[in-house]
């Protein structure tokens, strides 16, 4: 369990460091679509730290499908 | 037939504007060489052109080392003209880019380029009054986000270019650029979204994006003698896109 949060954690800051998000907490199941720092360049940074940081290679037709931190995490995981 | 006998070399011809090239080139009668990585892809874009007896296939990467011997031997007469379209497209921001992936798309949008130029012309492979025709990009004039290394690599290509033109002029020999909006073609299917293809559409004045075949009919004519007083131009072709 202790390490499943502390993946959930690590998810959790680097969405924050990518969309430069200081100002609150964010949690799994926010619409990161709806973030006022959401962007195309927040997108394929996003998209390209999943795969430096996690080695998760999402593709753009599978990542347009998906709206909330979860459904991100839960591919991280179930890679 | 504008091209009845001429003997006309086109890289990346498996897919896209290349294929789009060369079957519009063996519609006017040109004899072509075609160059890809996969063979199945460049014998498809063979039946698709009209007079299949005049084309020639070569499947190798440009990159490879042995792509020159390989070339060496299928090219048996000097060339009227070339048509560089080979390109690699990789969308990553600039926190995010590596060392292999700039030398990846370098190599294959640039190098490979500079150095079949070199290559042809230290062999004497081209014709006096032949046409080379380099396929660069718009986003050397109007930059998008996660473009930086393709847009460093067609914009030195875009350089290459310019002084090429100025050192063959006295050979009679032409050279210029195109610089292409979206168009669609496989390449750019993949690495962009539906959503973000709509949006990208209304940055386009003209309504469309390209199709191959606007970006051909302008190769054609850039090969063609109606533009014997052209070079060392770069020409956008892009739906208007680089006003906006």
């Amino acid at each position: 369990m202790e390490k499943i949060n502390t993946m959930e954690q690590k998810f959790l800051d680097l969405v924050k460091e990518i969309l430069e998000i200081e100002d609150r907490d964010i949690h799994l199941s926010d619409n990161f679509r709806d973030y006022d720092e959401w962007d195309s360049l927040a997108n394929l940074s996003l998209v390209a730290i999943l795969d430096d940081e996690f080695s998760v290679v999402i593709d753009s037709q599978r990542f347009k499908q998906m709206t909330t931190l979860q459904e991100i995490f839960d591919a991280i995981q179930q890679a | 037939m504008k091209f009845q006998g001429k003997k006309i070399l086109v890289t990346g011809a498996s897919s896209g504007i290349g294929r789009q090239v060369a079957i519009d080139l063996a519609l006017g009668g040109a004899h072509l060489i075609l160059l890809g990585r996969n063979l199945e892809k460049l014998e498809e874009t063979k039946r698709l052109c009209s007079d299949a007896a005049q084309v020639s296939l070569l499947a190798k990467d440009l990159n490879d080392d042995d792509f020159v011997n390989a070339l060496s031997s299928t090219l048996h007469d000097s060339l009227d003209g070339i048509v560089f379209n080979a390109g690699k497209v990789k969308v990553n921001p600039v926190a995010f880019i590596n060392r292999s992936d700039i030398d990846d798309i370098f190599d294959t949008n640039t190098k490979s380029n500079m150095l079949l130029t070199q290559f042809l012309l230290r062999k004497k492979k081209l014709n006096k009054n032949s046409s080379i025709v380099f396929v660069s990009s718009i986003a050397t004039l109007k930059p998008t986000v996660g473009n930086s290394v393709y847009n460093a690599s067609k914009s030195a290509l875009n350089g290459f270019a310019h002084s090429l033109a100025l050192e063959v002029a006295p050979k009679g020999i032409r050279v210029n650029t195109v610089l292409p909006g979206f168009v669609e073609t496989n390449i750019l299917g993949r690495v962009r979204t539906e959503g973000e293809v709509k949006k990208h559409l209304l940055d386009y004045p003209l309504g469309r994006f390209g199709k191959p075949s606007d970006v051909s009919s302008l190769v054609c004519f850039l090969l063609s003698e109606e533009s014997s007083w052209i070079t060392g131009a770069q020409i956008p072709i892009d739906g208007g896109f680089s006003m906006k």
